[in-house]
């Protein structure tokens, strides 16, 4: 037969080098079990509402009354809608050109840019412009975005942090780049050494590849780390010399479970520095509506900010985002909403708080429970969980358990995760899908199942991992460390 | 956010598009120009072979980086140098600065607002959303009221019913979760079950991905079928300049075949072939074509036969047909109707072994008209699983799409029946609508064949008028002076005069020398 358009032989080559484990073998078999009956516990992805968590209920009744304007003519309407949410939905619904079906400006609608400058200004105590503020559907969109302006071939290469967020990698295989990783040290608790990215980044030339920008991912994914001003100042440092462009993923600036490093802007520690810095280093740093205590994964909203970025750069990015016309408008809504939060003597403020409070304060508590409960099995070894989401810890396999694995044609850590489903429902993402050390085996698991149902889900993972290692130890020691 | 009745402001812009039209003509009348032919449009091979050099020239290693500046025009991706996107381009940014202009000095131009007509954005424009949808999609943003008495009384009850059974369709009623990443089963079941009440033949769930619009999934198809330059894609001219953006982003080839203006825009396979050979004489391997039905820029809703015909095309070449029907609710002339590629080709005797096929749909056009929403989908058929499985894994990079568009395109998919409490007031919406539509697509073409040196073919289908300005010499000249292609010259000065915001025809690709305008 004659070779047809889509043929497999056919297909462009990147998209095949594509991996996002997040949503791949051990999720895929997890389906299955699931539609056979298997109860399932999903712990691939970071979507709290998929795992009870409730959404805030002040921004869901402004958008309700936004999808449905006839509502605010209703002279019932504040039966069942506080004055403020009232007053917000109105307020939004001026912003946009025709209501939530018009499409809006293609970087989002201005007046919610402009929320988020003044968020940022408040954030971090130095100005922003809401014309380098572009609103996306969700960050990863946004991510793509920038690097796909960045990557020219596979001799332009991209700093990513190892273990890290599949994105990246899936991203830079679409777009024909090259990932230049650079270790995390998880001794040091998951620290960088500006050194190791000065060897990453002239080993890379010295194989012909121009680095052209740097990921960091703080607080960290699925590491948790949070950085700390001295790590990004040397970081910020770092890309001046090298001439790179600095791109923050900091969706999980809310999700902080310890005081030491409390979240610090990359755009911050840079307008801090002063000069030449803050006037030369290129920075995007990227936002999201779906995380911290909000949890709207489904909304599809986000941002990225762009500093010290040329104009006609900045033309090019606006012009690629015209071609998708605009991002979802209720999305935009909701990130109006998470940077321009409730005030106090708003009615609803208190039950905001209370609503934000409690899950910020369960993630705290459940990510000292999960580092805890692994902490406390054979064989496994927990950083804790300083930010984020996840929990990612080792799992030392002693040396017949990657036998075995070998035997059944699958990646350490993958046969450890299926086993792991297999027994228990626990579907977590196998350590190989995010990077590790050679022969360091890790898992990924979120800390989002709810707090009533962690102590039962841990005592399940440790009866499965002890017998696990009593099954294939041979007291003769751990797999090589 | 209630605007002035679309009639009545169009006819007072068209009394000034006149005025302004009229200043850029000569008092003498405008020479003919003879334009068709099997010559290409300059601007449509221009772009082609503006790609190829480009491309053949980043072959050679790239310019030495500038240290302090990785990121500046020189050294970003080329391919997002060469695409181009003329519906929000530079008579977008001009337009917006009027605007700005307006409210700061108000009275300063010759007229008192800015007009939007580069773009099928109706409800910017005044268009009204259907009711039913946005209660259902009110209450699934905020099911907590599900429980309230008061809702009752304020919504229908056939909304409230729609809702329970998406909610219970969407894993913990979390409409906020991420969902499965080709979009929520329960909803895809009920596409499938609508394209299947459309076209007589089945469907099935699992051929479909939910997207963020039909944009993205037009994007994802793009980045599978081209791996370089040396694959082409035949879209057609004048096309919807998404295709040419993603072909140029995608570092592909856009192999242009030409609709013929004097036959209602037809589309001969005859032309079809021309292309296809012509290309593959110079080495590219061509991949899919691109038809666009009903048509955008040009309204035409393609015949049957031509349909048949099209798909004989496909099948026999081995390409895939990339349908893109986002119209397929957009149709004013009693005599067409809306014929799916998918439900000719089955009609044909076609199955899954001899086409690959991609239908695309959208929640932005048709009588609902929610651009802002960014809902749609794409019907794969035909492919190997091995290929199914790269799109998904491309899908699940960007976890999934977002939920309330999901939603509101499995309503357009099953919109209320008779019977439904809602159908009665539902029915009169769409129907004001889409003849309103049908009734200003009517008014404004005979308003331009009524204009000195305009001709418009019919709108058949679609949201848009191309007419075709005949600019005299005297105009070209000042256009080629002033450094800028006659049409968009053109279309400047309509936007000074009158605040009206066209598209110039060259954004969309036209045969040399006659210029056109999007409204």
């Amino acid at each position: 037969m004659a070779p047809k358009g889509l043929d497999y032989e056919l297909l462009n080559e990147n998209v095949k080098k594509v991996q996002y484990a997040v949503r791949g073998e051990l999720y895929l078999r997890a389906s299955e079990l699931q539609k056979e009956g298997k109860k399932i516990i999903f712990t691939n992805v970071g979507n709290p509402h998929a795992l009870g968590q409730k959404p805030l209920t002040f921004p869901r009744q402004v958008v309700a009354l936004c999808q449905a304007p006839f509502l605010l003519d209703d002279p019932n309407v504040g039966l069942m809608f506080p004055a403020d949410a009232i007053a917000r939905a109105k307020h939004y619904l001026s912003l946009t050109s025709g209501g939530l079906g018009a499409y809006s400006d293609s970087r989002g609608i201005p007046g919610v840019r402009k929320e988020v400058a003044d968020f940022l200004l408040r954030r971090d105590g130095y100005p922003s412009d809401p014309e380098l503020i572009f609103l996306t559907d969700g960050a990863s969109k946004g991510v793509m975005q920038i690097l796909s302006t960045i990557i020219r071939g596979p001799s332009d290469g991209i700093l990513v942090p190892v273990p890290q967020y599949p994105l990246y990698s899936a991203a830079i295989s679409l777009f024909g780049g090259t990932l230049v990783p650079y270790y995390l040290e998880e001794t040091a608790n998951w620290g960088l050494d500006v050194n190791d990215l000065r060897n990453a980044v002239s080993q890379a030339k010295s194989k012909g590849i121009t680095v052209k920008a740097m990921v960091i991912i703080n607080p960290g994914n699925p590491t948790g780390q949070c950085l700390s001003e001295a790590n990004l100042s040397e970081i910020l440092r770092f890309c001046y010399q090298e001439g790179l462009v600095l791109l923050g993923d900091e969706v999980y600036q809310q999700n902080i479970y310890q005081d030491e490093r409390p979240f610090i802007s990359s755009k911050k520690v840079l307008m801090d520095m002063g000069p030449p810095y803050s006037k030369e280093v290129q920075l995007v740093s990227f936002h999201t509506v779906s995380k911290g205590y909000w949890g709207e994964c489904g909304q599809r909203g986000g941002y990225f900010e762009m500093t010290n970025i040329p104009s006609k750069t900045v033309d090019e990015i606006y012009k690629v985002a015209s071609i998708s016309l605009s991002p979802n408008v209720p999305a935009q809504i909701f990130m109006g909403l998470m940077v321009n939060p409730l005030k106090p003597g708003d009615i609803s403020y208190e039950q905001f708080i209370r609503e934000s409070k409690g899950v910020l304060e369960s993630l705290r508590r459940r990510a000292r429970i999960m580092t805890d409960g692994f902490n406390s099995c054979r064989n496994v070894v927990c950083n804790f969980t300083e930010g984020a989401m996840y929990s990612f810890p080792q799992i030392r396999l002693p040396p017949k358990a990657i036998e075995a694995a070998k035997s059944a044609g699958k990646v350490a850590d993958v046969f450890y995760c299926l086993k792991l489903l297999e027994a228990t429902g626990i579907s977590t993402v196998p350590g190989s899908g995010f990077g590790q050390k050679e022969g360091v085996f890790h898992l990924r698991t979120t800390i989002l199942p709810a707090e009533e149902d962690m102590p039962a889900i841990m005592e399940s993972f440790k009866k499965f991992n002890d017998e696990f290692m009593e099954q294939y130890e041979d007291h003769k020691g751990y797999s090589r460390m | 956010m209630r605007r002035s009745v679309i009639g009545g402001a169009k006819r007072s812009s068209l009394f000034l598009l006149n005025q302004a039209h009229r200043s850029l003509l000569s008092p003498s009348p405008p020479p003919l120009h003879h334009h068709l032919g099997s010559s290409p449009s300059s601007s449509a091979t221009a772009l082609l072979l503006l790609l190829r050099r480009l491309s053949s020239s980043s072959a050679s290693s790239p310019p030495p980086p500038n240290m302090s500046n990785p990121v500046t025009v020189q050294s970003i991706n080329p391919k997002v140098l060469q695409c181009e996107y003329a519906v929000r381009g530079e008579i977008v940014n001009l337009a917006q600065r009027l605007q700005e202009e307006l409210k700061a000095n108000p009275g300063s131009l010759p007229f008192d607002e800015i007009l939007y007509c580069n773009i099928g954005n109706p409800q910017s424009l005044g268009q009204l959303p259907i009711t039913f949808f946005r209660e259902v999609l009110a209450l699934c943003d905020h099911p907590t009221i599900l429980d309230k008495a008061e809702t009752q009384g304020l919504f229908s009850a056939d909304s409230i019913e729609r809702a329970w059974q998406i909610l219970d369709q969407i894993p913990g009623r979390a409409t906020g979760a991420y969902s499965h990443s080709q979009g929520i089963k329960g909803l895809r079941d009920t596409i499938a079950a609508g394209i299947e009440a459309r076209d007589g033949f089945p469907a099935n769930p699992n051929d479909i991905f939910l997207t963020d619009g039909a944009s993205p999934a037009v994007h994802m198809m793009m980045q599978l079928l081209i791996s370089s330059e040396k694959d082409g894609i035949l879209c057609p001219i004048p096309q919807y300049p998404l295709y040419s953006a993603s072909i140029a982003l995608h570092g592909g080839s856009l192999i242009p075949y030409y609709l013929d203006e004097e036959t209602g825009w037809g589309l001969e396979v005859s032309e079809l072939k021309k292309q296809l050979e012509e290309a593959r004489s110079k080495g590219i391997s061509v991949r899919a074509l691109v038809v666009i039905n009903p048509g955008n820029p040009t309204g035409q809703v393609l015949a049957e036969e031509n349909q048949r015909d099209i798909v004989e095309f496909c099948k026999k070449e081995g390409l895939v047909l990339l349908a893109d029907e986002v119209y397929q609710e957009n149709i004013y002339v009693p005599e067409k109707k809306f014929h799916s590629f998918k439900k000719v080709a089955r009609s044909m005797g076609y199955g899954d072994n001899d086409l690959c096929l991609v239908s695309f749909q959208s929640v932005s056009k048709g009588y609902h008209g929610e651009c802002g929403k960014r809902g749609g989908y794409m019907e794969i058929t035909g492919f190997s699983p091995e290929v199914r499985e790269q799109i998904y894994k491309v899908a699940s990079v960007n976890l999934c799409s977002n939920i309330s568009g999901q939603i509101l395109a499995s309503l357009v998919m099953s919109p209320p029946k008779v019977g439904d409490e809602s159908y009665e007031s539902y029915s009169a919406e769409k129907d004001g609508i889409l003849e309103s539509l049908a009734r200003r697509a009517k008014t404004l073409e005979d308003a331009f064949n009524s204009l000195e040196g305009i001709t418009c073919n019919k709108a058949e289908g679609a949201m848009y008028l191309f007419p075709r300005i005949r600019l005299p010499e005297k105009a070209i000249k000042a256009a080629e002076a002033a450094k800028t292609a006659p049409d968009l010259f053109y279309c400047r000065h309509l936007l000074n005069a009158t605040g009206v915001v066209v598209v110039p025809g060259s954004g969309f690709g036209q045969v040399r020398t006659c210029f056109k305008m999007l409204s």
